[in-house]
């Protein structure tokens, strides 16, 4: 099972949720994808598509602005 | 829960919903399961896709803007998404035309407002829009252009962006797609 990292720090609306979905979708099944990112609507919205996809959130982790998402393809 | 990803939200009519899951789907903005046309009132209703339709009528930098972050965004919530290009809009998609090419809708000031915005959505790190338009295609967006409007404006298929372009069609087909969808805007 592969693990993917997608960095969009310092990226704004509506990069973060769109390159999210990009690594979903090139994910397979079981694979880990972790988003890094600052933009803070992205860090409730995120989670969001995820439920909307059925997919589940394994960690939300904020430090000093900068949060990471891990989801489960 | 793997093997979902591409299954958009299952809202159904069943009573079985629980608050925490209704508020969910609000939140959201997944409404309750659409029923079928009349004509087809006998077949079960489908657990149908989420769908989000938006006519882009206008070719201001600004709203194409607004259409791509909209419906970009539609796509990465697990919707469907269409764009009806038209009128204004559809000039945009001209070769060599570039989407961003047109005016601000308010406080264009000749250029000078719009090289403002520009300069400021720089600074924020704003997506360049042809790379957004790229982004929509590859999760799966679908764009069509109004035939009346390159009637109208003497331009053909072969003037157009036919590498966003998927379809060529009139307002019957803009109409097909909307009445599925759960969502639709006139920009």
């Amino acid at each position: 099972m592969a693990e993917i990292t997608v960095d969009c720090r310092g990226d704004i609306c509506p990069v973060p949720l769109v390159e999210t979905r990009k690594a979903l979708r090139k994910a397979a099944p079981g694979d880990i994808v972790e988003v890094l990112g600052t933009h803070p609507s992205s860090k409730t919205e995120i989670p969001m598509a995820v439920k909307a996809l059925g997919l589940e959130i394994l960690e939300i982790g904020d430090e000093g602005g900068e949060w990471k998402i891990r989801i489960k393809r | 829960m793997s093997g979902a990803e591409d299954i958009p939200a299952q809202v159904t009519s069943s009573t079985s919903i629980t608050p925490e899951e209704l508020a969910a789907a609000r939140a959201a903005s997944v409404p309750a399961a659409t029923t079928v046309a009349a004509g087809e009132a006998a077949v079960p209703a489908p657990a149908l896709p989420q769908k989000a339709t938006i006519i882009v009528h206008s070719g201001d930098f600004d709203k194409i803007y607004s259409a791509f972050i909209i419906g970009s965004g539609a796509l990465a919530m697990g919707m469907e998404c269409t764009l009806f290009f038209t009128f204004w809009g559809l000039l945009r998609l001209k070769k060599g035309v570039g989407l961003d090419s047109g005016p601000l809708s308010k406080m264009h000031m000749l250029g000078l407002g719009k090289w403002m915005i520009r300069r400021r959505m720089k600074k924020s790190n704003v997506i360049p829009l042809e790379k957004l338009a790229q982004d929509f295609k590859e999760l799966g967006g679908k764009i069509m252009a109004c035939d009346m409007t390159m009637e109208i404006m003497g331009v053909s298929q072969a003037d157009l962006r036919t590498d966003l372009i998927e379809e060529y069609c009139a307002v019957g087909s803009y109409i097909n797609e909307a009445r599925e969808s759960t969502l639709t805007l006139f920009i």
